[in-house]
């Protein structure tokens, strides 16, 4: 699996201008009466890509995964896939499938029966619709349950005939619905690398819903983050975390600390004043002119905490310490400053018994280098 | 003490329904079927023998020694008999085939209207059962005959030049048992629809199934205890109906409810018209038997 990972490093289509497009959708609309699920979305997609659509519930991610899965229309825009204008292909024609949340698994049929389904739909013969099966049995590794019905598997089996099922028609495009909410924890950590290895292997383009945004960076090349129908961002895992577009994306992936203030000197070494007249010193405030409101994003683990300042930092906030999460492998801060703000500090627990470990009530300082923190204007 | 007090209520419980079936359903079956090995007589009650406490045990021996099985073999050699059972199971099973033709629409539409509405439409399905059903049977012959409002509708819009007979014809009985047992065909239908998950449909779309094919794939196989209960619970009554065959179908309609009751009340046959019933009886365990079986089958799935 070496090679998997360098292959997929420079795997980069969208940065690429010459690259063509696998699945547009173009300026999509969709309303349900007077609610707006997806509103003037533009989107490209492309071949081989494992795309992740994070958003909480409601956001019109499901709904646009369902707009391509033809099983609704858009009120108004286009999608293309391969080229080719989606528009009136009704879902049984669409190169395209589709796991669904619940499964959808028929409860009258054996899982080889479900497997077969659209095989059989598509008037292959036999022989072949059997090796077929096979294969994708082999594939999800529940060889010895074919011949049970749905409800005598557990939900975790049940994941993997559904995947089989959507997989067996070999499709351009696997349309995966909040594929792993119904797996426990371990189980999901789990699926999450086999999802990725076999988009891998079978070099399929991957479309995930999810609103669990540790499974979107765990899984995703990229990630397009929705909020009202709108996209936020769209980009890789790491510039998503480390270089937010707004607020929304910072706060929404991930814990931050948001400072709001007023960009007092522009460029490379630029300052930021909040509220209570800290000046933050920034390494790169970006396109904010001074007076812009902005808000300073830092999150918890570009923060250092100690009892003495450190001398050497570029900003430093002292409080007192409010509240410790100790989650095992790091330990979560939260320090109350003087106005009475709550900034999160984490630490690796690299060290198994620290002497002198800070606790509740101590004073102590927070600090974070010039760039630690990303400048968002809104 | 307490606990013994709780058995006993418990017992009493159980008890309760047991004793219902047999006071009200076993021993009048008994009644007609030893009625029905009696022979019948110009008297009070009009068949014999009578059974009677004063004779002693020499007398009840002697009693049981005069019951045949005469009546049924009667039954067998008459063709009118075996004609009018055969007649009423075609009759029966055309209904009830009819009568889920019409019902799985109507249920399938109420599955997948909206949550809001679906109680409004299962109240209209009830609705014609604060009516009587006799008035309603009555209702039809308004409707069906020569000069009724079906015919008055039909000439109005120039479609016939002479009136239809429907009335004292099959086709009315066909009318009759359909519009009548309608609603035992609805309600579980839709009990089986409306619990199904519409993703299974959207899931066989996605795979390449066009509407139509889903539809006989997925929701059809999946409504199937839904229709098996419709289908018995129309099937079996229809099978011993005498008012829709008596009120709409005329003389012609031969029908099993029908002849036993002229068996009773103009032949005074009393032990004819018992063999008839206990014939009928046996007649409908086959599919009632099969009924309890599949609901034991589809608790069993769900389970």
């Amino acid at each position: 699996m070496a090679s998997l990972g360098s292959t997929r490093r420079t795997f980069a289509p969208w940065a690429d201008p010459a690259a063509k497009p696998y699945i547009r959708f173009e300026n999509v609309t969709k309303r349900f009466g007077d609610f707006t699920a997806v509103d003037d979305l533009s989107l490209t997609i492309y071949e081989r890509e494992f795309f992740a659509l994070l958003g909480a519930s409601g956001c019109g991610k499901t709904t646009l995964l369902r707009m391509l899965g033809g099983f609704e229309q858009p009120t108004s825009g286009r999608i293309f896939l391969d080229g080719q204008d989606m528009k009136g292909i009704p879902p049984y024609r669409r190169p395209v499938n589709m796991m669904f949340q619940s499964y959808a698994l028929f409860p009258h049929m054996t899982v080889e029966a479900n497997i077969a389904f659209g095989l059989k739909q598509d008037g292959m013969p036999k022989p072949q619709i059997a090796e077929r099966v096979g294969q994708m049995l082999k594939l999800v590794k529940l060889e010895q349950f074919a011949k049970r019905k749905p409800q005598q598997l557990s939900g975790g089996q049940r994941q993997r005939v559904a995947l089989a099922r959507s997989l067996a028609k070999r499709p351009k495009v696997l349309l995966l619905d909040e594929p792993l909410a119904a797996l426990d924890k371990k189980l999901r950590e789990e699926t999450q690398f086999e999802l990725v290895d076999l988009q891998y292997e079978l070099g399929l383009t991957f479309i995930v819903v999810t609103h669990d945004q540790e499974e979107a960076m765990t899984m995703a090349d990229r990630i397009a983050i929705m909020d009202k129908g709108k996209v936020l961002q769209v980009a890789t895992p790491a510039e998503v975390y480390e270089a937010p577009s707004c607020r929304f994306v910072a706060d929404f992936v991930g814990s931050i600390n948001t400072f709001e203030g007023s960009v007092t000197k522009t460029g490379s070494a630029a300052r930021i004043r909040d509220r209570s007249g800290t000046e933050f010193r920034v390494a790169d405030a970006g396109e904010a002119a001074a007076g812009d409101t902005v808000w300073l994003a830092v999150r918890p683990e570009k923060l250092s905490i100690s009892r003495e300042r450190p001398a050497d930092a570029a900003n430093a906030l002292d409080g007192e310490i409010w509240d410790i999460a100790y989650l095992g492998d790091m330990t979560v801060y939260n320090v109350k400053l003087d106005d009475g703000r709550i900034v999160k500090a984490s630490t690796i627990n690299s060290i198994r018994r620290l002497e002198d470990a800070l606790t509740w009530h101590d004073r102590a300082w927070v600090s974070f280098s010039a760039d630690a923190g990303v400048v968002l204007t809104r | 003490m307490v606990r013994l007090f709780s058995m006993i209520g418990s017992r009493l419980v159980i008890a309760v329904p047991y004793l219902w079936l047999l006071v009200f359903f076993l021993v009048p079956f008994f009644i007609v079927f030893k009625i029905s090995l009696s022979q019948t007589t110009i008297a009070m009650p009009p068949y014999l023998p009578v059974f009677g406490l004063e004779e002693g045990i020499s007398g009840f021996i002697r009693n049981l020694r005069d019951l045949s099985f005469e009546n049924y073999l009667w039954l067998f050699q008459d063709a009118l008999y075996v004609n009018a059972y055969l007649s009423s199971l075609v009759i029966a099973a055309v209904s009830t085939l009819l009568t889920l033709l019409v019902g799985y629409p109507i249920a399938y539409g109420m599955a997948r209207a909206p949550a809001t509405l679906r109680p409004l439409l299962l109240m209209l399905i009830i609705l014609p059962f604060w009516t009587s059903f006799l008035i309603r049977v009555y209702a039809w012959i308004g409707i069906l005959k020569p000069e009724g409002l079906l015919n008055q509708f039909l000439f109005a819009l120039g479609v016939i030049d002479e009136p239809l007979i429907i009335l004292n014809t099959t086709s009315a009985v066909y009318i009759g048992i359909v519009y009548s047992y309608l609603p035992f065909m609805v309600l579980p239908l839709y009990a089986a629809l409306e619990k199904m998950d519409y993703s299974l449909i959207e899931a066989a779309q996605d795979l390449g199934c066009p509407p139509l094919a889903a539809f006989w794939k997925i929701t059809f196989p999946l409504s199937a205890p839904g229709v098996i209960a419709g289908c018995m619970l129309v099937f079996i009554p229809a099978v011993g109906e005498f008012v829709i065959p008596d009120l709409l179908g005329g003389s012609r309609t031969l029908m099993i409810g029908k002849t036993l009751w002229d068996e009773f009340f103009f032949n005074r046959d009393w032990p004819v018209s018992s063999a008839v019933a206990v014939v009928l009886l046996l007649i409908l365990v086959v599919p009632i038997a099969y009924f309890q079986r599949a609901q034991a089958r589809a608790r069993e799935q769900e389970s």
